[in-house]
């Protein structure tokens, strides 16, 4: 257990100086996979023999004396909807059943690459559409705090795997808030780049526009090694920035002195009150007080546009995914349902194959947002919806644009509240939209923003997030306030948040 | 059964508007929005990747060669050319299309608002405004199998081979053709022509429609004279070679104007051409007007090319077609009508080829206009589809300015490697096709037909050249046309002392 608790920093430096070896590691994080995760569901498949064999090969580098990376040795969990090559890549959908993709991502190459043994692949909202992991066709998720309760979402399966001490690592992605929020309510550290800033290559796309990759953690300097290991420019994508990733672990190691003189923080005005639970609420003014200790000028900022920016997010997100989820076609792989043909009376063409595949194929919340973009684009109605959003879409940033005149990071809760539980908000899909409503301009701008864990709400004991927001290419900041405020909160605790969670050993759902 | 109006009468009703849409193959050597190569021919599936299979997860990255290519093609089309354009998704299902939507541009071509003159027959020129040219991916290929016509109607299954998906198209769209009446479907046939020429000289797409390297589609509608509004249009898909345009175009003027008389409604639709009998089909009918939910690509950045780029291609462009042409027609000494002809059979590319290859012009010509468009009209295929190549048509030519053949015999080679015997040379192996050009063997061939012919060779004797041409008639006869007859005709002068 001891060695499971520890940072991926701590077990870098312990695979550095002989103290442990990745195949001890790795398996470490098998066993307690098949201790736990019967309770917890992060995983959708685990690849303990891959695993194993990676990390054997690890060990054979460090031993040479030639480690491929910092990290080389570290296990890592992947969200399902990154192609891993001859492992099962589903998404979370059944339409994907069996899939097992001829590619790598390029973020799971530069995984490879760098030598981290992938433990498996992680659970999710189908096709990351959800905010609480439930609409996994797969099962849900549960909170590791509390196992009735959902673990945010998309990337519940990643933030929990972390938080349940299953994975030190973890791979997600953001659309809406999908590494950030899970992040808060399971108490990680979750971090959604610059738009650009990691490779999309082999993410299977909901919304293009606003999808990033990004590391789960459980610490701020984690997060800056992983994301050094899996950002920079990537040719094939045309959407990569080209130009070097900013000093990122160097600035979380700065951060985590504690000192933030001469930094201005800005409070987003429109991200608190009404819909804000009060213990978030709380655990937030608490940490911008101790950002002020540590030397941050605070000023309030207004971003009046972030009434418009969940309308406009539930307008380009199903528009772009309406489109992308268009291939799932039964025709070339995954599912493939051959409809009654006695019903026709005769044999079935193809659009009937793809009719039955995709009727059952795809979730409700899939084929709502489906529908819901199909309607956004039709013509006749594609100014008033898809185009006045991109126009919301422009207004949002220039309000971050006016906001970053007046500070240098902007500050807010993660999620209004802290987990809901199982089931609690399945049929009323707008209050679980209301979820992202913090997360999602970041997105809608392209800007990078980070969640750390701030303490837990009094009223339900479970984790609040805090985010931090920077302009783009900025992503150093985060990491620098990021790992000051860590730095700050668990000198209060005594230790990690995480060292409050329940065991989970023996534990049953 | 489709009733046709009269040409003339439909012309003396209606006024023709046309808008050709071609759709243009680039020659990269890579696919549009992936690495995977072009070749033409490969077994099935074998030059696809993630990106072109459209696999979960993939993304497409422009090929820089392609836009080069597209904003070379619009240059040459006197077109503006986008400082920033986006490509689009053009969303529809179709099992050969990976990813149920096309990759293409919508409203924001990268090329626009130009012009391509053509000229017609007698020398009258044409200006065919141009709307855009645009940027896309092709899709894959469906093969039916199973039914009678290799439609999908009434076929067992169908097989899809995804080699094409991504090939680099460009898609020309013109203004609407109005005005040219009568002469619209020789307009058409012109344009489509003078723009595959235009597309060779490039050297952007060998242009070859019988490969599907150039499709065209013809949308027209009638209008009777004086009415502005355009009537409704049918659109004759994949119409590929020149005279088919010609003829589709002339079809439908007369469909349509029978239709239109009878007091009917032009339904629009989709129609398929049929070579056989030059008459058009209807396909699929747009119930409504089909909605392909265009939205900017998020997966692409914009292409915006540099004002430099763009001018320093300007300047690379190669003489055009058009320019080319009036040179040609001055250095080969053409009147305008002998020029025609050769652009009407489609022999200039084939002729300068085979001047190329080390022919004299004369020739060059004579062999193209003369024998070889004998032969691709009789076979109803283009020229430069005959199985034949300048090379070897020049090599005939060389055969014969050395006296190994004459032109009976040359023309027998070519029938040779028309026929599939091989070159030129191999055809004169296999056939025997040479000149005898032995003076042995030729003078007693000369000495023998004197005897038999003792009458006649009395009258040449008495200063009646003319009556030599039985002799020469007889001696190629038993050499069986293999005889340079200009020397046969000089040894029996010879021998018959007369004077020529």
């Amino acid at each position: 257990m001891s060695l499971l608790r520890k940072s991926a920093a701590e077990l870098a430096a312990m695979l550095a100086a002989g103290e442990t070896t990745s195949v001890e590691l790795t398996q470490a994080c098998l066993d307690r996979i098949a201790a736990v995760d019967g309770a917890v569901h992060a995983f959708l498949h685990v690849d303990a023999e891959g695993a194993l064999a990676q990390a054997a090969a690890s060990d054979a580098r460090r031993a040479a004396g030639t480690p491929a990376s910092e990290l080389d040795g570290v296990p890592i969990a992947v969200k399902d909807v990154l192609a891993t090559q001859g492992l099962p890549t589903t998404c979370g959908s059944k339409i994907l059943e069996g899939w097992i993709p001829p590619y790598d991502a390029t973020v799971v190459a530069r995984l490879r690459a760098a030598g981290l043994p992938i433990l498996g692949k992680t659970n999710m909202d189908e096709f990351a559409m959800g905010s609480s992991t439930e609409h996994s066709a797969y099962g849900p998720t549960h909170n590791p705090w509390d196992l009735d309760r959902i673990p945010g979402g998309s990337g519940g399966g990643s933030a929990a795997a972390v938080a349940a001490f299953e994975a030190p690592l973890a791979i997600g992605t953001d659309t809406g808030g999908s590494i950030r929020q899970p992040g808060a309510v399971t108490g990680t550290v979750g971090l959604k780049p610059t738009y650009g800033g990691i490779s999309r290559y082999g993410l299977v796309a909901m919304a293009n526009s606003l999808d990033q990759v990004g590391p789960v953690t459980r610490t701020v300097l984690d997060s800056a090694l992983l994301h050094e290991v899996i950002g920079g420019h990537d040719p094939l994508d045309s959407t990569s920035i080209d130009q070097p990733l900013p000093a990122l672990v160097a600035a979380a190691r700065e951060g985590a002195s504690g000192d933030l003189s001469g930094l201005r923080v800005g409070v987003i005005a429109e991200l608190r009150g009404e819909g804000y639970q009060a213990g978030v609420q709380q655990r937030f003014d608490e940490a911008v007080a101790l950002l002020v200790g540590a030397g941050a000028e605070v000023v309030e900022v207004s971003c009046p546009s972030f009434a418009h920016a969940l309308a406009a997010y539930y307008l380009i997100m199903p528009s772009e995914a309406s489109s992308n989820l268009a291939r799932f076609d039964a025709m070339r792989y995954g599912l493939r349902v051959v409809p009654d043909v006695a019903k026709n009376g005769g044999s079935p063409s193809a659009e009937d194959v793809m009719r039955a595949t995709r009727d059952a194929g795809f979730g409700d919340e899939v084929k709502r947002r489906i529908i819901l973009g199909t309607y956004a684009l039709s013509s006749g109605y594609y100014d008033a919806y898809y185009g006045q959003a991109q126009k919301v879409r422009t207004l949002i940033s220039q309000d971050f644009a006016a906001a970053f005149e007046l500070a240098d990071v902007l500050v807010s809760p993660t999620a209004p509240t802290t987990a809901f539980r199982i089931g609690e908000k399945l049929d009323d899909p707008l209050a679980m939209y209301l979820n992202d409503v913090a997360t999602i301009p970041a997105n809608l701008a392209g800007i990078p923003g980070l969640s750390v864990p701030a303490g837990l709400a009094p009223e339900d004991g479970l984790p609040v997030g805090f985010q931090v927001l920077a302009p783009a290419l900025a992503d150093d900041r985060l990491y620098r306030v990021g790992a000051a405020l860590e730095a700050l909160l668990e000198k209060q605790w005594g230790g990690a948040l995480l060292d409050q969670a329940p065991a989970l050993e023996g534990a049953v759902r | 059964m489709t009733t046709l109006l009269s040409y003339d009468d439909a012309i003396a009703a209606f006024d023709p508007a046309m808008g050709l849409e071609v759709h243009v193959e680039l020659n990269t050597a890579t696919k549009m929005f992936c690495g995977c190569p072009t070749e033409f021919g490969a077994e099935p599936n074998t030059q696809t990747c993630p990106t072109c299979l459209g696999l979960p997860g993939s993304l497409p990255v422009v090929n820089r060669k392609a836009v080069e290519s597209a904003i070379r093609i619009g240059l040459a089309l006197n077109c503006g050319v986008a400082a920033w354009c986006r490509f689009a998704r053009k969303n529809y299902f179709y099992p050969d299309m990976p990813k149920n939507f096309q990759t293409s541009q919508y409203d924001e071509p990268i090329a626009f608002n130009g012009y391509l003159d053509v000229q017609l027959e007698g020398g009258e020129v044409f200006r065919v405004e141009i709307e855009r040219a645009h940027m896309e991916e092709d899709t894959g290929k469906s093969t039916h199998v199973g039914g009678a016509t290799g439609r999908i109607h009434g076929a067992s299954h169908s097989l899809l081979d995804y080699n094409r998906a991504g090939i680099p198209l460009i898609e020309i769209v013109t203004k609407p053709i109005v005005g040219a009446g009568a002469r619209a479907p020789e307009v058409a046939k012109a344009y489509v022509a003078e723009l595959r020429e235009l597309i060779k000289a490039l050297g952007v797409s060998e242009a070859r429609m019988e490969m599907g390297q150039m499709r065209c589609d013809v949308n027209l509608s009638l209008r009777p004279h004086g009415r502005e509004k355009f009537g409704t249009r049918s659109e004759t898909k994949n119409v590929n070679s020149l005279r088919s345009v010609e003829r589709a175009a002339r079809y439908e003027i007369q469909r349509h104007a029978a239709v239109l008389t009878s007091g009917g409604t032009i339904v629009q639709e989709t129609r398929h051409f049929h070579e056989e009998d030059g008459s058009t089909a209807a396909g699929r009918i747009k119930e409504e007007a089909e909605d392909y939910r265009y939205f900017p690509e998020p997966d692409l950045v914009p292409v915006a090319p540099s004002r430099e780029w763009v001018e320093e291609l300007r300047a690379g462009l190669p003489e055009l077609p058009s320019v080319q042409r009036k040179r040609i027609q001055a250095d080969w000494g053409l009147s305008d009508h002998e020029m025609q002809s050769v652009l009407n059979a489609g022999a200039i590319e084939l002729i300068l080829a085979t001047i190329a290859e080390g022919a004299d012009a004369a020739s060059a010509r004579k062999w193209w206009m003369g024998e070889l468009a004998r032969r691709s009209n009789e076979d109803g295929i283009e020229l430069a589809a005959l199985p034949i190549t300048p090379a070897q048509v020049a090599r005939v030519a060389a055969l014969v300015a050395e006296g190994s053949l004459n032109d009976k015999l040359a023309r027998q080679v070519i029938e040779g490697v028309l026929d599939g015997d091989g070159d030129p040379d191999t055809v004169v192996e296999k056939r025997g096709l040479k000149v005898v050009s032995d003076e042995g063997a030729l003078g007693s061939a000369v000495d023998e037909a004197i005897a038999a012919n003792a009458a006649i060779a009395d009258k040449v004797r008495g200063g009646n050249l003319a009556a030599a041409g039985a002799l020469i008639g007889a001696v190629m006869k038993t050499t069986r046309g293999q005889a340079d007859a200009k020397r046969v005709r000089e040894l029996i002068l010879e021998r018959l002392a007369a004077q020529g």
